[in-house]
């Protein structure tokens, strides 16, 4: 059974990542990570009537490639936890129907990945199933009309904005016991984060809105673990964007002591060119985090060209309604520390 | 962290809007929308249309134009570069009531496009029609009184 250490979570048989996939979109795969996506749809509809639908495709088919890597079909998968940004989890909620498997729906904004991944984890950690599926997403074009405004109406966009990524990504978790596990990452550990509220409401400053909940996760977990456990190559924020991120360093500075800065990495500022792509505060999105893992982080891992980091999604947790109601915007950071085999 | 330290802390990381360049372009892009309008105008009035119908068609035709702009995706990028330019004059106006048209197609003609066509544009309407009546109801107080 897993330990408690503080408030995080240690995996004693250490649930495995065996295979996994990202899709992504035209901009995505213009950006800097373009080669690494499993597969790219250059047509943004994905040949779907809405926006919402287009968005469900994109994660089935992260789905389906991490499956068919493995030779597995969805009868071999226990249980699958995804989710998305929009309201309902509508796009999970399609893109996982009608399959024969139990699904658990997620919402955590950008950080629901490592929700994903951790609910995951204990599951398979505590005997109760053998293999299951960790899978989000988002899509610009649905993000905008939920939480902005239509894609045609002319509006300028701040110089903090972000931009939602059209990606997906999904992993395949495998109980570290079961027989024959073809994993080659180990979840060593993780820990849910605590919602930070710190009555900040510049909804187009999601990187400021989720600094402190960042910060706090990586000083709460490095604080709980200590010695040989903290000891990462990379210290892998979901999508705080370049803005985010600069007061990401100032904060654990001056709130924890701790300098980050050289081991830092936020997939935000990864995904996208910042000046060549135009996209301001850089990416964001459930997608993004989840895709850049998948694309990227889980490869680097496999290969042992790195051999432990802390993946630290974040998500702003607003809500449309409570924007325009003048509300603050909570935000929370949930942690995983991820270990190669190598 | 206290709100206003942390608040501080972000305005130092946040980079802020080039004002003076986007005043400009803002200038340049409204200018050139409005001296449109004009020569249209000019153009109508030549060819026989008298000053009151001229106008009209003017409106109705930077509409149509903004309209098929906003359709074609290419309104949104003028605005990404004009601004305030393309917000202010009329044609901002029609691209506020035709891109949220567009955008709620997919949930049908009533629940989509009819009830989301004002979702922008409808505090406007709202609020500029109860600013003339407020702004008739004054003249017309005035004309009783004799002051005007």
């Amino acid at each position: 059974m897993a330990l408690q250490l503080g408030k995080t979570i240690v995996y004693e048989n250490a649930p495995e990542i065996a295979f996994w996939a990202a899709c992504a979109g035209k901009k995505e795969s213009e950006g800097p990570f373009g080669n690494q996506f499993d597969k790219v749809f250059t047509d943004t509809t994905l040949g779907k009537a809405s926006w919402e639908e287009s968005e469900s495709e994109l994660l089935k088919s992260a789905a389906e490639i991490a499956l068919a890597k493995g030779k597995l079909t969805w009868a071999d998968i226990d249980c699958i936890f995804a989710g998305d940004l929009l309201s309902q989890c509508i796009a999970s909620n399609f893109a996982f129907a009608n399959l024969g498997v139990n699904v658990c729906g997620l919402y955590g904004a950008c950080s629901t990945m490592a929700l994903a991944l951790i609910n995951a984890a204990n599951l398979l950690e505590c005997g109760a199933a053998g293999r299951a599926l960790a899978a989000t997403g988002s899509h610009f074009c649905s993000s905008e009309r939920q939480f902005r405004y239509p894609l045609e109406y002319g509006n300028q966009r701040a110089p903090t904005a972000q931009w939602t990524v059209t990606a997906a990504g999904a992993a395949i978790l495998e109980s570290g016991k079961q027989s024959g596990a073809q994993g080659k990452v180990k979840i060593r550990a993780a820990r849910f984060g605590e919602i930070i509220d710190l009555d900040f409401t510049d909804a187009n400053n999601m990187g400021a809105a989720m600094a402190p909940a960042a910060a706090s996760t990586i000083a709460a977990i490095m604080k709980d673990l200590k010695g040989d456990l903290c000891d990462f190559d990379r210290i892998v924020t979901g999508d705080l964007g370049h803005v985010g991120s600069d007061i990401l360093y100032e904060y654990l500075k001056k709130e924890h002591t701790l300098d980050i800065k050289s081991l830092h990495d936020d997939c935000g500022k990864l995904i996208f060119a910042r000046e060549a792509q135009d996209v301001h505060g850089g990416g964001s999105g459930a997608g993004c985090c989840a895709s850049m893992l998948c694309a990227h982080f889980l490869g680097a891992l496999a290969a042992g060209d790195l051999k432990r980091i802390l993946f630290v999604p974040t998500g702003a947790l607003l809500s449309a309604s409570t924007v325009k109601q003048g509300r603050s915007i909570p935000a929370v950071a949930h942690a995983v520390i991820l270990e190669s085999k190598q | 962290m206290k709100r206003k330290d942390y608040n501080q802390l972000v305005q130092t990381a946040a980079p802020k809007s080039k004002m003076l360049l986007n005043f400009c372009k803002a200038f340049l892009v409204g200018g050139l929308i409005c001296t449109l309008g004009q020569a249209l105008f000019e153009l109508y009035q030549r060819g026989g249309a008298d000053e009151e119908s001229a106008k009209i068609i003017t409106s109705v035709t930077l509409i149509a134009i903004s309209a098929v702009l906003t359709a074609l995706s290419l309104y949104d990028k003028l605005a990404k570069f004009g601004g305030g330019g393309t917000l202010v004059p009329i044609t901002g106006f029609a691209n506020a009531v035709v891109a949220p048209a567009l955008d709620n197609k997919p949930e049908g003609k009533i629940l989509g496009t009819g009830v989301q066509m004002f979702s922008i544009a409808g505090p406007v309407i709202v609020y500029g029609v109860l600013a003339t009546n407020i702004y008739g109801l004054i003249y017309y107080i005035l004309k009783l009184c004799k002051v005007m």
